[in-house]
Parts: C-alpha cells; sequence; structure tokens
C-alpha cells in the first residue's frame, strides 16, 4: 500500500493500515462544546499513529460524562461502575501483557468515589494509561461540587457556594508510593494535548494525566482565566518532558526548566496557584511495575501444571 | 529412622482387652498456643491412615492471644472417629483431654460434653505455687465431678519432664501418646505423622517427638483403665484428607483457574493463604487487592480479558461486593464467587459458623440479577463444585456462587483421591478470530445463550457496559431492550434447570415428615434422620445443591410429606415468643425461598448460636414435633 504525506511525498504502508475511521464508533453524544471532544480527537490520533491493533487495545472506564469514552471507540471496551475503573483494568492487564490498557476516569470517578483504587493504582504501576477528565464538577448527575471543585463553586448540593478546599490530583498523585508519571495537560491546547498523551504511552508503567477539561453546560467558567490570559498557564519544559513543536512552545509566555526527574520540585510546582502548570511534573521508568509480576508465569505447559498439582496432592494423600 | 521403638511396658496390666467402639468424640483444650490443634489433627491424620471415618473441627478463641487460664480463651479441636465414615462433627465429646481445669469450662457452657464425659485434666496447677491457682483447681475438679464428669488427674508435665527439658513444647505430643494408647492407634503412623509435621525440624526435635509419644502411650499403658478399640474398614482407595478451605483451593487450582483476587477476611482466607503458597507453581497467580470491591473488579477484568478468575470471601465481603456482582450478571461475565459464611449481619460472628447469605447472595443486587448458586454439603464436594462453578460459568456466560461456610472451612475429613483431568485446564474460550456479523451477545431465542468475544480476537470488539444494552452492547434507549435482555438472561437459568436431576430423598420417599436442609448440615442431618427411623419415626430428609436454579422436582418430593422443615444455620422467629405468632413470624432463609417457589407451608427449625448444627438437636427437635402431632391427635379423639 502506497499513502501521501501532507507534503504530497508517497510513504510506504503495512499491508493492514489503520485510519482513524477504524478506532471511531458512534458519534460522541457528549453535549456540544464539552472538552472531551477534544480529548477523543487526541487519543483516536495516538492510536493511528502508534497504529494500535484496535482488537489489542482495551479502553476501561467507570462512570460520569467522561466514562462514556469506550463506547465512541472501535476497540474493546469496558464501561464499568462508578470509581472502579482501576481494579478493572488492572485485571485486564495482569495476565495480558499483549493488551494495550487505558483508563478513562472523571473527577467524581478517580478523586471521591474510586479514591481508595486510584492510590493502588499508581502503587501498583501496571503499564497501562490514565487519563483524568478533571472539570471540577459532576456532569452526568448535574452539577454537584466534586472533590476538585474551587471552593465557592456554587453548585445543586452546595447552593451558597462549596465550602472546603479543592483536591489537587496532582499533588496527591506525586505523594503516592511508587508513582511513576505524572503529567498535566488541558483540552485547550490540543497539541499539548496530543503530546502528552503520547508521551504517557510510550511510559513503561502507570502514566498518571490529568486533563484540564471544560464543562460549558455545568462549569462555564471553569479554567476561563487560564484560558483567557497567557500569563496563566506555565510550561514545564525540560528535554525529557513533553515534546512540543518549538511554534507551539513559543505560544506559552511563561516557562519553566523543570527535570521530571526531581520529585520534589514536582511537588513544588504542583502547588503553583497563580499559574497553572503544564508539562511533565514527574517520570521515573525504573519504578517496580506489579504487570511484570503477573505475567511471570504465564503459557506453563499443561503437563507441568498437572505434575504440580498432582504432586502436590500427594502430600495430602493418605 | 523408620524403625518403630517399642513402647516401654507398664507395670500394672501389661496386656489389656480394648473395648470395642463404633465411634468416639474426643476434644483436646488448652489455652491458645500449647498445640492442642496439632495434636487432634494428627490424631485424626493417623485414624484416617488407619481407615477410620474421621471429622475434625477446631474450636477458636475469637482473640488472637487471650489471657492464659480463661475461660473464653479456650482453644481446642474436636475430633470425631468412627468405623465408617463420618460426616459432622456429632454431640457429646466421650473423652476430653484439658491442659487447665478452666477451659473446659465453655465447653461445658456449649453442651459439649455429658454426664460419664471422661474428663482428663492436668494435674500440675494441684501444686501450684500461687494459692488462687491451688484453690480455683480443687473447686473446678469438685464442680467437674458434681457436673458427672469421670475426672481423671493426669501428670502430663511431670511425665514430660522425664523425657525432655521443657515440657512447654512437646505436652501435645506426649497427649497424642496417650490417646494413641486409650485409642489402639497405629504407633508406626503415629510416628510417621511426627516426622511428617516436623519435617523442617532437626532430627534432634523429631526424637524429642517421638520420645513423648512413646512415653505417653506408656504412660498411659501402665496406668488408665481406659482402653477401646474403634474398627476400621480397611480400603483400597486412595483418600486424601484436608479441610473445606484447602479443598476449595485445591479445586481452584484444579479447575486451571488462572487469576485468584481476594481480600483477607474470616474465616475464608485461609483458602487463599493456601493459593498463594501454591497456585503460583500450578501456573496461576493470587492478587491481594486493596479492598473486597477491587477485589472482585479485578477478577471481572481478568475474566473479560479471557482469563478464568475467582474471588473468595465471606459476608462482608459480598456485601461489598454486591454492585460488582450485578455488574457480572448484567454483563454476562463468567465468575466463580466463594463465599466462606459466618455469622452476620455486619461484623457479626467472624469466626462461627452461619447460612446466612442465601437471600443476599440470590436477591442482594437491585433489579433481576438471576445467577447460579451451588452449596457443597462436604469437603469433598468443595473440591468439586469449584470445577462445576467455573464449567458453569462459561458455558452459561455468568457469575457463579460457591456457599460454604465455616463448619465446612475448617472441618477436616477423608474423601477418594480425585483424578485431576488435563480437560479441566482447557482455556475458556477459542481464541481466534470472531465470526463475521456476531454479535457480543446475539442471545438465542430459548436459552438466552450467546458466545463471548474477548481482547484479542479481531473482528469481536464491543464495549462491556452496565447499562442496560442491546445485543450489540450498545446501550439501550428502547424500552423493549431491557425487557428483553432480562427476558434471555433469566432463560439462561432456567436452561440450565433443564440439564439438572431431581435430588434423591434421604430415608423414604414418602411420609410424616421432610427434613430439607443445604450446605454443611447435610451430616447432621442425616445422622439424626437415620437415629429417628432406627425409632421407628417416619421422617426422611432432603438436601439441596443447587440453590439456584432449584433443581427440578421438589415441589411433588415435599408434597408426599405431610409436614416440610427447613433444617438451617440462619435465624428463624419461634411462634411463642414474645410478639411472636403465626402471623408475623419470620422464617429462615431456605423456608423462605422455597415457600415462594413452591407455595408450601413450609415450616422452618434454625438457630444462630455459632454453632454446627449437632445430630442430637435435630433429632430432639424431630422427636418433639412427632410428640406434639401425637398429643394434637390425641386430644382430638378425646
Amino acid at each position: 500500500m502506497i499513502g501521501i504525506r501532507a507534503d504530497l511525498t508517497e510513504q510506504d504502508l503495512p499491508e493492514v493500515y489503520y485510519s482513524i475511521q477504524d478506532y471511531s464508533s458512534s458519534n460522541a453524544r457528549w453535549c456540544p462544546g464539552c472538552g472531551d471532544h477534544a480529548i477523543l480527537t487526541a487519543v483516536q490520533k495516538l492510536c493511528r499513529e502508534k497504529q494500535l491493533p484496535p482488537e489489542k487495545t482495551v479502553f476501561v472506564s467507570g462512570i460520569g460524562c467522561s466514562s462514556r469514552f469506550p463506547h465512541y471507540m472501535k476497540t474493546y471496551g469496558f464501561h464499568g461502575l462508578h470509581g472502579r475503573a482501576f481494579p478493572v483494568a488492572e485485571g485486564v492487564k495482569f495476565r495480558r501483557p499483549d493488551l494495550d490498557v487505558f483508563v478513562v476516569t472523571g473527577d467524581g470517578d478517580c478523586c471521591s468515589i474510586g479514591a481508595g483504587h486510584w492510590v493502588h493504582a499508581v502503587r501498583y504501576n501496571m503499564y497501562m494509561v490514565a487519563l483524568l477528565f478533571d472539570n471540577e464538577i459532576y456532569g452526568l448527575t448535574k452539577k454537584q461540587t466534586s472533590p476538585t471543585s474551587p471552593k465557592g463553586t456554587f453548585s445543586n448540593t452546595h447552593p451558597k457556594g462549596s465550602v472546603l478546599p479543592p483536591l489537587n490530583p496532582i499533588q496527591s498523585t506525586l505523594g503516592f508510593a511508587n508513582v511513576s508519571f505524572v503529567a498535566q495537560t488541558a483540552d485547550w491546547h490540543p497539541a499539548h494535548l496530543y503530546a502528552t498523551i503520547k508521551k504517557a504511552h510510550e511510559h513503561p508503567g502507570f502514566s498518571f494525566v490529568r486533563i484540564l477539561q471544560r464543562c460549558p453546560v455545568w462549569m462555564n467558567h471553569g479554567f476561563s482565566q487560564a484560558v483567557a490570559k497567557d500569563n496563566s498557564v506555565t510550561l514545564l519544559d525540560h528535554a525529557n518532558g513533553i515534546e512540543l513543536d518549538p511554534q507551539v512552545r513559543k505560544s506559552f509566555k511563561q516557562v519553566i526548566q523543570h527535570d521530571p526527574s526531581d520529585i520534589l520540585k514536582a511537588r513544588e510546582y504542583a502547588e503553583l496557584e497563580d499559574s497553572l502548570p503544564l508539562g511533565l511534573f514527574y517520570q521515573n521508568t525504573e519504578a517496580e511495575r506489579y504487570d511484570e509480576y503477573g505475567a511471570h508465569n504465564l503459557h506453563m505447559p499443561v503437563k507441568e501444571r498437572l505434575s504440580e498439582l498432582n504432586g502436590l496432592l500427594d502430600r495430602y494423600a493418605i | 529412622m523408620d524403625t518403630i521403638v517399642s513402647p516401654p511396658r507398664g507395670s500394672k496390666q501389661p496386656t489389656k482387652k480394648p473395648t470395642v467402639l463404633s465411634e468416639a468424640i474426643v476434644e483436646i483444650v488448652s489455652d491458645s498456643g500449647e498445640g492442642a490443634q496439632k495434636c487432634g489433627q494428627s490424631l485424626g491424620a493417623i485414624s484416617a491412615k488407619m481407615g477410620n471415618g474421621v471429622w475434625t473441627v477446631e474450636i477458636i478463641p475469637a482473640e488472637i492471644q487471650p489471657p492464659a487460664r480463661s475461660r473464653a480463651g479456650a482453644s481446642g479441636i474436636r475430633v470425631r472417629i468412627g468405623s465408617e465414615t463420618v460426616t459432622n462433627m456429632g454431640d457429646h465429646a466421650q473423652l476430653v483431654v484439658a491442659f487447665n481445669e478452666q477451659v473446659p469450662y465453655g465447653r461445658i457452657e456449649q453442651r459439649a460434653y455429658k454426664p460419664g464425659t471422661h474428663l482428663l485434666i492436668e494435674d500440675k496447677w494441684r501444686n501450684d505455687p500461687t494459692e488462687k491457682i491451688r484453690q480455683e483447681y480443687t473447686e473446678a475438679i469438685e464442680q467437674f465431678k458434681v457436673l458427672g464428669a469421670d475426672v481423671i488427674e493426669i501428670p502430663m508435665e511431670e511425665e514430660c519432664l522425664k523425657v525432655v527439658k521443657n515440657a512447654k513444647k512437646g505436652k501435645n505430643m506426649w497427649v497424642l501418646g496417650m490417646l494413641s494408647y486409650i485409642y489402639s492407634r497405629d504407633l508406626e503412623k503415629a510416628q510417621q505423622q511426627i516426622r511428617r509435621i516436623f519435617r523442617k525440624k532437626s532430627d534432634q526435635i523429631i526424637q524429642d517427638n517421638i520420645n513423648l509419644l512413646m512415653s505417653g502411650f506408656a504412660w498411659a499403658e501402665a496406668n488408665l483403665d481406659l482402653h477401646f478399640e474403634i474398627p476400621a474398614i480397611e480400603t483400597d482407595q486412595e483418600m486424601l484428607v484436608m479441610n473445606g478451605n484447602e479443598a476449595i483451593s485445591f479445586g481452584v487450582m484444579a479447575a486451571g483457574i488462572d487469576v485468584c483476587s481476594m481480600y483477607p477476611i474470616t474465616p475464608a482466607t485461609s483458602a487463599s493463604h493456601h493459593l498463594a503458597e501454591h497456585m503460583e507453581a500450578v501456573g496461576g497467580l493470587v492478587h491481594q487487592a486493596e479492598d473486597e470491591i477491587a477485589a472482585i473488579g479485578f477478577a471481572i477484568g481478568s475474566s473479560y480479558a479471557g482469563k478464568t478468575a475467582v474471588t473468595i470471601t465471606s459476608g462482608p465481603g459480598i456485601a461489598l461486593k454486591t454492585e460488582f456482582i450485578g455488574l457480572a450478571v448484567m454483563a454476562e461475565v463468567p465468575l466463580v464467587i466463594v463465599d466462606v459464611q459466618r455469622g452476620g449481619p455486619s461484623t457479626g460472628l467472624p469466626t462461627k459458623v452461619e447460612q446466612g447469605d442465601l437471600l443476599s447472595v440470590l436477591f442482594g443486587d437491585p433489579g433481576d440479577a438471576p445467577k447460579v448458586v451451588i452449596a457443597p454439603s462436604t469437603i469433598e464436594e468443595c473440591f468439586h463444585f469449584v470445577i462445576l462453578a467455573r464449567k458453569l460459568a462459561e458455558s452459561f456466560r455468568t457469575p457463579v456462587f460457591v456457599l460454604t461456610d465455616a463448619n465446612l472451612a475448617t472441618g477436616v475429613s477423608a474423601f477418594p483421591r480425585p483424578k485431576v483431568s488435563e480437560d479441566w485446564f482447557a482455556s475458556p474460550i477459542d481464541q481466534s478470530d470472531w465470526e463475521e456479523g456476531v454479535r457480543p451477545y446475539e442471545w438465542a431465542q430459548e436459552t438466552g445463550l450467546s458466545q463471548r468475544p474477548i481482547p484479542g480476537m479481531k473482528g469481536g470488539m464491543y464495549t462491556l457496559t452496565g447499562l442496560a444494552h442491546d445485543e450489540e452492547s450498545h446501550v439501550a434507549y428502547d424500552p423493549a431492550i431491557n425487557q428483553r435482555a432480562a427476558e434471555a438472561r433469566s432463560r439462561k437459568i432456567a436452561a440450565l434447570q433443564l440439564s439438572l436431576k431431581e435430588p434423591k430423598v434421604f430415608g423414604a420417599d414418602s411420609g410424616d415428615l421432610l427434613l430439607v436442609g443445604w450446605g454443611s448440615t447435610r451430616g447432621a442431618i442425616e445422622e439424626a434422620v437415620a437415629t429417628a427411623r432406627s425409632e421407628g419415626l417416619d421422617v426422611s430428609s432432603l438436601h439441596l445443591r443447587f440453590m439456584s436454579p432449584l433443581e427440578p422436582g421438589i415441589k411433588e418430593i415435599m408434597q408426599r410429606f405431610k409436614k416440610v422443615v427447613c433444617v438451617e444455620l440462619n435465624y428463624s422467629d419461634t411462634v411463642g415468643r414474645p410478639l411472636i405468632g403465626d402471623h408475623n413470624r419470620r422464617f429462615s432463609q431456605l423456608a423462605f425461598y422455597l415457600r415462594g417457589n413452591t407455595l408450601i407451608d413450609i415450616d422452618s427449625y434454625s438457630n444462630v448460636f455459632g454453632q454446627p448444627l449437632s445430630p442430637i438437636r435435630i433429632y430432639n427437635m424431630v422427636k418433639r414435633m412427632f410428640d406434639q402431632y401425637h398429643a394434637q391427635l390425641k386430644a382430638a379423639k378425646s
């Protein structure tokens, strides 16, 4: 097969070539203007770029607007229970190292009802990408306060404004044991979004990506400052960080050089309040991986299994 | 090492003739950590090797290290040895060995002993330096005598010190020697047992323990009048000895299950411990999840990805897993769920037995969530039912519950060694490409059955969902879909029922009274029925192994009896207690379920003492019913 590049030069293609259409299922039913559309596009683009076989790719989600995501992919999908995407994804990966696993979760799903699993998913550090679609509000259930809602958010559960300071998912994740990849990006920066998801997918371990995602219906002011004002976003840049086209890099007015192997600095930047940091906070490719443990004794011949079992039964024989 | 050390001959009566018994119940009770359980397990193993029927059950204090010499802290074991197969723990102990005089009290309260029970008590407390202890000892001995026990004081520690320097370790093996004499156990087998249990220890330790065994035997021979024999029936069949949780673990491994995903909970954990130790070598792995919910979610994820999975838990764990169980039903994910039941509700009685989860397992989910529920009634069935569960889970694309309980979990008995089959290891699904055009839920019109694609299969891509969905697994926006899908899931259970046979009645096919039980109570119920029948009472019993779907023909069987009573270990109201009458009494769980299913006026007999049902309790209940019935007849005549 032959394809044609954007610059009209010819390119040899493999026998099977997956196009964007091969990854798209039904039309996404998110609201018009929802940030989730941009994320879907970036993910489908990554699948095509990496030529991921659809039958070897699994998207696991919980419940919420974000978690409808697998339905819009033409891969294998698991749209499970509220807050429980991580355990399911871990079970999928445990004995199937050949599968490419993505988790799609939201701020309520991950940081509230499923927070316990989040802590441990980071610690298990299994080879998968976790995408946290954080719009700082409950969408599907119609405007309740989320753990990441800024203090004072008017919602149906806090009509006079929410009373607690929000949880910072980046700061939290950087505090969990065996953390290996933490990045932040935003739906309104498609190039940065794509580059971040790509970097996450290439990371050999559990990559946690918080995507700041706008909800035009219930939280239309969310991230509005960051979107409107250049200086309210800071790019965390580094040779080992998110790879960006120089043109894209230039569009960021504030840039900090941050070495993603420095976890202490990463924690410091996670707490930046005036200007939202986007980029790779932390990466450690050496962290222990539970999926390697899970796959260590696969494909044992049946005869060997039988003989082990019979040997064990001998010990209980009289 | 294998030569037999001859016991030194006692001086009194060198050759006593043993009294022949058809069975004996022995209890060994001590403070926690004194080795009573190891002693009893060894006695059980030796007896099983001799060809006797054996059932052992542990007596477990609720605390890990209860205070010494406390009544509630009694730890120990009951061993029932018979000439024929033993199926339950039986009634009263014939003989008790107590390492101090306080530990029998708790057992007396639980009516484990009767007048005439031989109570063999360590006598060192009589001369204890503390006056309070000396006093407690003499008072207790007097009390036990008043209660009718045949108290025999035994110089256990004194005799042990003749053999070893530290009597704390090893007293249990001296007692094993003593019991070996009392019950004419084979000394060669006893020595083999010691070598086996101390196989990781030094030769010196093994020799010390063998010396203690021989010393206990010799002392008993020289000093005791108790001497029995329990003839064994020789069998050529190779037998295995294990407890119910070990049998579950072996079932998991023999079923070729790939992933056991669990969270620690009493009394289920020991099954997972056994798997943690051995499953890896047999080609599977245990995952200890961060909580009960994650444990089942992980198992469901594995199963979705085409790996066979089991999760093992107890009642509180089931409560937490309920939402995922509903998902497995809705999305038709094969899964084996083992529930080793304990006393509930809430944290309840963690170490004690109850059959309290039946209704929550059957009906715990919101909406209609039909699933397969099976209940092994013996330790042997614990093994085979896991293999059956895996098969049913895959054939019917459904979660399958295996309901056992604390009684089966800790009870030990022997059963014929199963021949492990290569077929049991078969991969759950043919992993070739998915057939074009077949939908992920292609429900067969009549049976509701369908094949499932798994990740890796080309052309089978779909998104599993817990939302109501159509054959494509697309979210149902059309109301007719939900009705159709619910019917398909329900019909699968009906399809399974078609393949089941009518259960067999124990006793006669018709008559006055039918007892209906399920799970671990079978041995006790059938023993009570046999006793009652031998006395001319027209009673039979029916034991259910399939709780969902129910085996066919149950209603017809019940209709052939004048009265039907469910006998089980969970709560039911007793008519006549304050506020309770026929208008508002709450029935036991199986009775509640069967009344609805059969429209027969089934009675229930149940309790939540946390103890296994004993044959005598059931027998007494049966006797009472017949007495009342005859009294009513008499009153009607006059």
